[in-house]
């Protein structure tokens, strides 16, 4: 920094009145300023600076207010099953018996089955808008991906009870059982409500948020990487792969985890398709249930402490995840987007 | 980039290998594949909300209350109304507070703490819905022991802070320096720089924001389910359960009744369709109001 502000003998400067600092014409202590009446601007400035303080502080203390109140009220369920937790099948409400696994696995496999759709249509969706379609395209393509996310949630759960659910068990279940049926994954009756109906719409729910980070990511590519590899006779696909996709792996990597911190926490859409049955069944077609769902379903019907603080230790889980999650994605989309301005040109 | 293949025939550079090229023809049509495969549940989706949603919305709808099951008709009046009151209360409580957090940021948070601050909004946007519904329960719901529309209010305000944080920041930075040190040069303080030139440079980007934020939460179901936790009646009461739009939608989504099935088809409608011209109106008139960039 102190280099950059050096001036440089081959440019005219243009930086002197940058250099007079306002904040020291202004402190009383330095020198009495003409520039401002009285005290009434340093009151002003200290009663201003001090609320927007509070209200930068508040975001500080929500975060606070979320840990510790699901710390505090999960403690009871903490106590009564310690790790045990995370490792029973019981889920008894009347013997308040109580174990999370079934919902972790639902979580897990519903949310990784949605990678699994999503990642390869969000990073061709991605590579088609930055590099390959025409440029009247572009806008109206970004927009109309970006407004996948803009539908409520409850709407998507909406669709999928109605359109999805009976085209996967009329269509698709059948077809994946006679042709996959061995492999265990896709057996047992075709009812439509199961987990695979969960990964679908989770699915198509996340493409938006992974399609948009790697637009991003692949924005910052520089143009030279790209003429490179077309200088040297790469076909556009050889050149995507070598010159763009290599270099932006670790930001795709960030938008790829970002996706994943939303399935986890989604609510609506996958309770009204993944059939709410805390069972762990190695086929996708039976019904599941997920961490989030359980909350939606029974925490407003939650009776006795032990129960109550059970759901909360869930929600408790849920949180640290998608913290921990979200929090690497950030750190690896910043490392890549970080001190490059996007290509405002392109 | 289109030209490569062109310029790849060119006598000049030698010939390349038909496998090569078939490789580039075939991830080509990969990707326009891609781009359909993620379109279509776009349109079957809204296709399907005009199809079922249009025949379903009638006056009836728009203005009563519902019906218990086995009767036909009633509607969803009071949980439009509903919703727009828990948002109107998310609103007084979110904005005022997102959008203090975001001049903090860009006026005075240049700084680690600032960076601290951002890192937490960031977090705070990534937390489940779900969750969020958890802790307004708690501080909210077992102080008043019922639930309550002011419950939800906080629920989704919280879920809007962060995002107003963020793009108010991210606006107020656009806005020139020289503006600023205009505004000092004529001797006036800081604090009412930043509200009456910085802030009134950028309302149009900051009301985008706001509005992004609120379009976001207008549509949320789960933060609700235990705050607001819906209601059959009116109430416009901040400390009663209150119905919302969202709420019916999921409640007569998952009933086995045909009539409850088609009003919330119809429900959905209205919901994006409210969602859509809220956030274009105020589009609108802060477009027409002022002349700051968006």
């Amino acid at each position: 920094m102190a280099f950059s502000a050096l001036p440089r003998p081959d440019m005219p400067s243009p930086q002197p009145i940058d250099a007079v600092k306002v904040s020291d014409l202004r402190s009383p202590g330095k020198q009495p300023s003409l520039l401002v009446r009285g005290t009434s601007g340093e009151t002003g400035d200290r009663v201003f600076k001090f609320g927007m303080l509070l209200c930068g502080l508040a975001v500080l203390a929500t975060l606070g207010l979320i840990v510790y109140e699901l710390v505090l009220r999960s403690g009871p369920s903490w106590h009564a099953f310690g790790f045990k937790f995370f490792g029973g099948h019981d889920w008894d409400p009347v013997n308040e018996q109580f174990g999370a696994l079934p919902f972790v696995y639902g979580t897990l496999v519903s949310s990784f089955l949605a990678l699994l759709i999503a990642v390869p249509l969000s990073i061709g969706v991605a590579v088609f808008t930055t590099e390959m379609c025409p440029k009247a395209l572009r806008a109206p393509l970004s927009f109309f991906v970006e407004l996948l996310a803009a539908i409520p949630s409850v709407v998507y759960g909406l669709w999928a009870i109605f359109v999805l659910v009976p085209l996967l068990s009329n269509y698709v279940q059948p077809f994946l059982s006679r042709t996959l049926g061995w492999t265990g994954f896709f057996e047992g009756p075709p009812y439509g409500i199961s987990m695979l109906a969960a990964g679908i719409i989770l699915a198509i729910m996340i493409v938006p948020i992974i399609s948009s980070i790697t637009r991003e990511v692949l924005m910052v590519v520089p143009q030279h990487q790209r003429e490179a590899a077309l200088a040297l006779g790469a076909t556009r696909w050889e050149m995507i792969r070598v010159g763009v996709l290599r270099n932006a792996r670790a930001g795709i990597m960030g938008g790829v985890i970002l996706g994943l911190g939303r399935a986890l926490g989604e609510t609506m859409a996958v309770t009204m398709v993944i059939g709410n049955r805390p069972e762990i069944a190695k086929s996708l077609f039976a019904p599941g249930y997920t961490m989030a769902s359980v909350l939606a379903n029974e925490f407003s019907e939650a009776t006795g402490d032990v129960y109550l603080s059970a759901l909360i230790e869930i929600g408790l889980a849920l949180f640290l995840v998608t913290i921990v999650v979200n929090a690497l994605a950030r750190l690896l989309v910043w490392t890549v987007t970080r001190g490059q301005p996007s290509r405002a040109n392109a | 980039m289109p030209e490569s293949n062109n310029a790849a025939t060119l006598h000049t550079v030698p010939p390349i290998a038909l496998r090569r090229r078939i490789t580039d023809h075939v991830m080509t049509g990969a990707a326009v594949l891609t781009v359909i495969l993620v379109l279509a549940p776009l349109f079957a989706i809204f296709a399907y909300l005009v199809y079922r949603g249009v025949g379903s919305i009638n006056w009836a709808f728009l203005t009563q209350t519902p019906k218990p099951v086995g009767e036909a008709g009633g509607g969803m009046a009071n949980a439009i109304v509903g919703s727009g009151f828990i948002l109107a209360l998310a609103s007084i409580l979110g904005v005022p507070v997102g959008v203090g957090a975001g001049i903090y940021l860009a006026e005075y948070g240049r700084n680690r703490f600032g960076d601290v601050i951002r890192f937490t909004a960031d977090v705070l946007n990534g937390v489940p819905s779900i969750v969020i519904g958890i802790v307004a329960y708690s501080i909210v719901v077992l102080y008043q022991r019922h639930f309550s529309a002011l419950a939800g209010g906080v629920a989704l305000a919280i879920m809007m802070i962060p995002t107003i944080t963020r793009t108010t920041e991210e606006m107020l930075l656009l806005v020139p320096q020289a503006l600023r040190e205009a505004a000092y040069g004529l001797g006036i303080p800081r604090w009412r720089t930043t509200l009456s030139i910085t802030l009134r440079t950028a309302t149009s980007g900051v009301i985008t924001g706001i509005m992004l934020a609120f379009a976001r939460v207008a549509g949320e179901t789960a933060p609700l389910l235990f705050t607001a936790f819906g209601n059959q009646f009116w109430n416009l009461k901040v400390n009663e359960p209150t119905a919302a739009l969202p709420l019916q939608i999921f409640s007569y989504a998952i009933s086995p009744y045909d009539e409850w099935h088609r009003q919330a088809w119809a429900g959905a409608l209205v919901l994006i369709v409210l969602i859509v011209t809220a956030v274009a109106a105020v589009r609108f008139a802060v477009r027409r109001g002022t002349f700051g960039a968006a």
